[in-house]
């Protein structure tokens, strides 16, 4: 599996030669710092491990920053792994570029989504709520019934109630990329993915 | 959001030229038929622009055999050929969406734009003021 870290940036259209209007989100994608390569030998496995953007040394941890300027490169501020990582040619301390990517390749994207705060369980799960007319009061956007009575005289672990939404890690697959600019590290994708503006992103792709 | 702004400047089309709501326009869209291209006249009068940056559209409506037709065009769309500006009309609102009440002669008629505004632009441009006199003279008659 290839893959590339990056940052949201936002949202377009993209008109395409034929005229249609493709909806895109633009993605700042690399450069990436490999920072460490694994090992079958040494660590029983393969893997790549690799950094995005840049933090200050005041904001590293001393181990963490060694690691950094054993290689050279600047301090990572969003570190991930990716198994399996065809590495040909490549070293600790090499950059990976939005040019291991090509037009037309589908892709999985995965983020931090927007946090939402406690949520009801219409929002937060998608229950229909209440009926809204026949006399009915303070039942519009409740779950109903959460369970049996005496048996099992409590409730099933697993029930869906409201609480805390958003703000978890979440991967979109199947996103196809439509346009890749290497001069200024920028990724066209065709659709939505998670998380705000700014927020970072990790983009996989199978090789 | 800059860097948005910059994908969006580089496919935005500036070769259209400035229409505005009550204008009379005519749309030139290309249209695939199988594998031929030909292209396709809409005209009618511009009801309202929508939006901004690549995503921006004009909405443009026109009376066919005694209906209604209303089409939406994205502006930054490679399938719109050309604009032709027929009339710029003078209108007070934004958004024309009162047309579609109208019927018969009012639907389609929409007051010009007034040529007082041409005379004061020729006035600035030409130095003899006996040529702005005869102008001037003439618009209220017309």
């Amino acid at each position: 599996m290839i893959g590339l870290l990056g940052k949201k940036i936002g949202m377009t259209t993209y008109f395409e030669e034929s005229g249609n209007a493709i909806p895109c989100t633009v993605v700042e994608a690399g450069p990436c710092f490999i920072t460490q390569i694994k090992t079958t030998q040494k660590d029983g496995y393969e893997a790549v491990k690799f950094g995005f953007g840049t933090k200050k040394e005041k904001n590293t941890t001393k181990p963490e920053y060694g690691q950094f300027k054993k290689l050279n490169i600047p301090a990572a501020r969003f570190i991930k792994e990716v198994r399996d990582f065809p590495i040909e040619g490549l070293k600790e301390g090499d950059q990976i570029k939005v040019d291991i990517f090509k037009q037309g390749d589908v892709v999985k994207v995965s983020g931090i989504t927007k946090g939402k705060g406690f949520q009801g369980v219409v929002k937060r799960h998608g229950f229909a709520g209440g009926v809204r007319t026949h006399g009915q009061s303070d039942r519009e956007r409740a779950p109903g019934s959460i369970g049996a009575s005496s048996y099992p005289s409590r409730v099933l672990k697993g029930q869906r109630m409201a609480g805390r939404t958003g703000g978890r890690r979440v991967t979109v697959r199947n996103l196809k990329i439509i346009k890749i600019i290497p001069d200024s590290n920028i990724l066209l994708i065709k659709g939505a993915i998670p998380g705000a503006n700014t927020g970072f992103v990790e983009i996989y792709k199978n090789a | 959001m800059d860097k948005v702004k910059l994908i969006e400047a580089a496919q935005n089309r500036t070769d259209l030229p400035a229409f505005h709501p009550g204008d009379t326009v005519s749309v030139f869209v290309k249209v695939i038929e199988g594998d031929k291209e030909r292209i396709q006249q809409f005209k009618g009068i511009v009801m309202g622009i929508k939006g901004s940056g690549s995503s921006k559209t004009f909405r443009v409506r026109k009376i066919s055999n005694g209906v209604g037709v209303e089409r939406i065009f994205p502006i930054n769309s490679p399938k719109i050929a050309k604009v032709e500006i027929l009339k710029e009309g003078s209108v007070r609102r934004a958004k024309l969406y009162y047309l579609r009440k109208l019927t018969g002669k009012a639907a389609t008629k929409i007051k010009e734009k007034k040529k007082k505004l041409l005379v004061v632009e020729e006035t600035k441009t030409s130095p003899e003021p006996e040529v702005i006199d005869a102008p001037v003279s003439e618009t209220p008659e017309a």
